[in-house]
């Protein structure tokens, strides 16, 4: 029999045998028992490689975020732990983000004793009850002979087949009352069981397909990233193999080089006008790792058309959801990937010959959809600020966060990237405050990286108290603001769709951004004009602690190419003087 | 603008679930979220050891409404399997009523000659009421119950629908 620990000392036992170094969290009445094991086994641990780093967030979503960017940026889990009430209901946002983009992700929370459970409890908040439809599996732990168990689970299920966040959430009593601790031992779910490997016959199939189709289309997204690096380096052979050219989703960037002849650039609302054209004059799209969302659609009876779908994704409710599919795969994408190519050498398809498919392509490509008017000799345009960043950190491979809004899809479009893990955005819900704790957790997996968060003014102050975590832990982020003055995506829609009557999108009052920066303890530099820009930048990156860049750009520049809500791929607005500021109400209804 | 409805037909799907506390809140709340009907639905626990629930949900839904709704549940981490027993083949479906009936003199006698048409059984009596037990198809229940409206109908409770494949095969 073995000896008896104390809950919180499960806990901390269980996370040390998972490999947990790292976790952000926040500390409060119903966690303080697994704050002092935390304590305690660091104590002891010394300097070993067992010590669990706790990060000391400012705001418990900014927990989530930081755990997102970890995870993003390393393949590994990210580990949150918060108090119960407002320490989880402040984590719900970053749960959320984590489920609608895929992100692994393990939720500690505590909780009121489980005798004051449905009591209106001091702190006492419905975690579970709150959790339950935007976490991807979560779990209220009674009895601490469980919760080693429990937590493995959750660490299994967050990792495993289309990953996602898991909540755990322990009464105080249960983290005090003792039980003996259950080693690690290999998982067998009852019912959880994804399907990872592809059925060969349609890999057969898809192969086939591809090697029949006269205008190919690889649709990639951030199931590839998630698949981890090798599912990358399937997706390059077989794009080598087969020539096809590959567009990708928002959160599919840096799969495929962007330097590749064979990227078309990201599709949809803001992807570029080569990308949208070949999709929706495909003969063939093979969806990899992506789920076709409505940025991504547009008009969803105006889709690719003409094409024949093939759609790979672990996850069977992804598939035929909004647009029908004439071939599902469920698989992860990487398995998936390797099996193509190998069936395709095996099947003895030669390079199939896409000349007039490139050459159509090569026409889309000619119209220079990511060009921008620069009319003035001083003023910064936002989209050749992120070049100039783009240009002075691309040989230091830079992991890139951004917020939510004009300047992310800017930063989308201009920097290139050449390997996955390197770009780290909200893609599915869109929220505002990721891109600095995102940044703070990328930092944290990766010490020697380069870490920009490319912000905007507006979004940027929503989880701004995380520049006092970035000094605590001295981690030398930059974060790049692209100043506009605006909320410059909500003050485009109202140009598009309401006739420029600019509702509450002008950000007034704005603070002192270097001033503020300074007060924090970082460096600050402001940039205003051309020529300040790529000293500024210089600046920037050979500080090495971190410093926030306020960069005032152009404040009405609109982000294009773009497809207004309601239009086909065949659609788009490239240049700001075809933007009307009428629409239709059936276009104003959605999002 | 006008927003349309779409065209539905209706589905009754079997649902095994691990028996895990909150597991009825998760398939109730995942209907609730992603915008699907419930039209019934009924959950008990039917292993010995009380490890697995059978939920019996009867949806209506689009055919492609009615794919997500099953990869949906199916998604589900405590949801072991999903039968849409409407297409997989014939099935029987049962429900079962109290009917609570007040009234005297003619009224009291025309509702026991139809429960006996309906083979409903008397479960509780008073000199001034009675309550019937009446299982059968939707159709039956609804069509009784609507008879008995003529006839001092006071209450009723209904299990929903509970359902299972023909033949010898488990689902």
């Amino acid at each position: 029999m073995a000896a008896e620990m104390g809950g919180a000392e499960i806990l901390i036992q269980a996370l040390v045998d998972l490999g947990v170094e790292v976790v952000f969290g926040y500390p409060g009445g119903a966690v303080l028992p697994i704050y002092d094991a935390l304590f305690r086994h660091n104590e002891l641990a010394g300097n070993e490689g067992r010590r669990i780093r706790h990060i000391l967030v400012r705001h418990e979503q900014a927990a989530t975020h930081a755990a997102e960017g970890y995870a993003r940026s390393t393949g590994k889990p990210g580990v949150v732990l918060v108090t119960s009430g407002p320490g989880a209901t402040n984590a719900v946002t970053g749960i959320t983000d984590a489920l609608m983009d895929s992100i692994p992700m393990v939720v500690i929370t505590g909780q009121v004793p489980t005798g004051l459970i449905g009591t209106d409890a001091f702190q006492e908040a419905d975690t579970v009850g709150i959790t339950r439809h935007c976490s991807k599996h979560n779990y209220l732990v009674k009895d601490p002979a469980n919760l080693a168990e429990v937590v493995r689970e959750a660490f299994h299920i967050a990792t495993t087949g289309r990953p996602g966040p898991v909540v755990v959430d322990i009464p105080k009593n249960v983290q005090v009352a003792t039980a003996p601790y259950s080693e690690p031992g290999p998982i067998r779910h009852k019912t959880y069981r994804p399907q990872t490997e592809p059925d060969p016959a349609l890999i057969e199939q898809v192969v086939d397909m591809l090697a029949a189709a006269e205008r190919p289309v690889f649709y990639t997204g951030g199931g590839i990233i998630n698949a981890g690096p090798a599912a990358s380096a399937a997706l390059r052979e077989m794009v080598a193999l087969t020539g096809a050219p590959v567009t990708s989703t928002l959160m599919g960037l840096g799969a495929l080089p962007a330097s590749s002849p064979h990227w078309l650039g990201m599709l949809g609302m803001h992807g570029t006008y080569e990308a949208n054209h070949a999709m929706n004059q495909a003969d063939l799209v093979i969806a990899v790792g992506a789920r076709f969302d409505d940025r991504v659609t547009g008009r969803l009876d105006a889709f690719s058309p003409t094409s024949r779908k093939v759609h790979i994704d672990i996850d069977r409710s992804s598939i035929n959801k909004t647009v029908r599919i004439d071939l599902a795969v469920v698989a992860d994408a990487g398995r998936a990937l390797d099996a193509m190519v190998a069936a395709w050498k095996q099947r003895g398809h030669p390079r199939p010959d896409l000349g007039d498919w490139n050459a159509r392509i090569a026409g889309w490509r000619a119209k220079q959809c990511l060009g921008f008017p620069e009319d003035s000799a001083t003023e910064i345009m936002p989209q050749r600020a992120v070049r100039a960043l783009h240009d002075a950190t691309a040989h230091r491979q830079p992991i890139i966060t951004t917020e939510v809004g004009q300047h992310q899809m800017w930063a989308a479009q201009h920097i290139g990237f050449e390997e996955p893990n390197k770009w780290l955005t909200s893609g599915g819900l869109g929220t505002m405050g990721y891109g600095l704790p995102a940044a703070i957790g990328a930092q944290l997996g990766n010490p020697d990286a380069l870490v920009i968060d490319v912000a905007g003014e507006a979004s940027i102050q929503m989880n701004i108290q995380e520049l006092a975590t970035a000094v605590q832990y001295r981690l030398p982020v930059k974060v790049f603001i692209l100043n506009n003055e605006y909320m410059g995506m909500v003050r485009q829609w109202q140009e598009l769709t309401y006739q420029s009557r600019y509702a509450e999108s002008y950000s007034d009052s704005l603070p002192d951004f270097v001033a503020l920066a300074e007060a924090y303890g970082w460096k600050g530099i402001r940039i205003e004009t051309r020529d300040q820009l790529y000293d500024g930048i210089a600046a920037m990156i050979e500080h090495d602690g971190p410093v926030l860049v306020d960069c005032r750009v152009s404040k009405l520049a609109n982000c294009l190419p773009m497809i207004p809500s309601g239009a086909a791929h065949t659609e788009m607005i490239l240049w700001a003087n075809e933007v009307s500021g009428e629409m239709t109400d059936e276009a104003r209804a959605l999002v | 603008m006008q927003i349309a409805p779409e065209a539905a037909e209706q589905h009754t799907l079997a649902v095994l679930v691990d028996n895990e506390p909150g597991i009825l809140a998760r398939i109730a709340g995942l209907f609730t979220a992603r915008g699907y009907n419930i039209e019934s639905l009924t959950v008990s626990e039917i292993t010995q050891d009380k490890a697995v629930s059978r939920i019996t949900i009867v949806t209506s839904a689009s055919p492609s409404v009615m794919e997500q709704i099953i990869a949906q549940l199916d998604r589900l981490v405590p949801v072991h399997k999903v039968v849409d027993l409407t297409t997989q083949g014939d099935h029987v479906e049962r429900e079962l009523a109290m009917v609570k009936v007040a009234g005297t003199g003619d009224h009291r006698i025309e509702a026991l000659r139809l429960a006996e048409v309906y083979r409903a059984r008397v479960i509780d009596a008073t000199t001034g009421s009675f309550v019937f037990e009446v299982t059968g198809g939707r159709g039956k229940i609804d069509k009784f119950i609507e008879l008995m409206g003529e006839l001092g109908l006071v209450e009723v409770a209904r299990t929903g629908i509970v359902a299972i494949a023909r033949g010898r095969e488990a689902v």
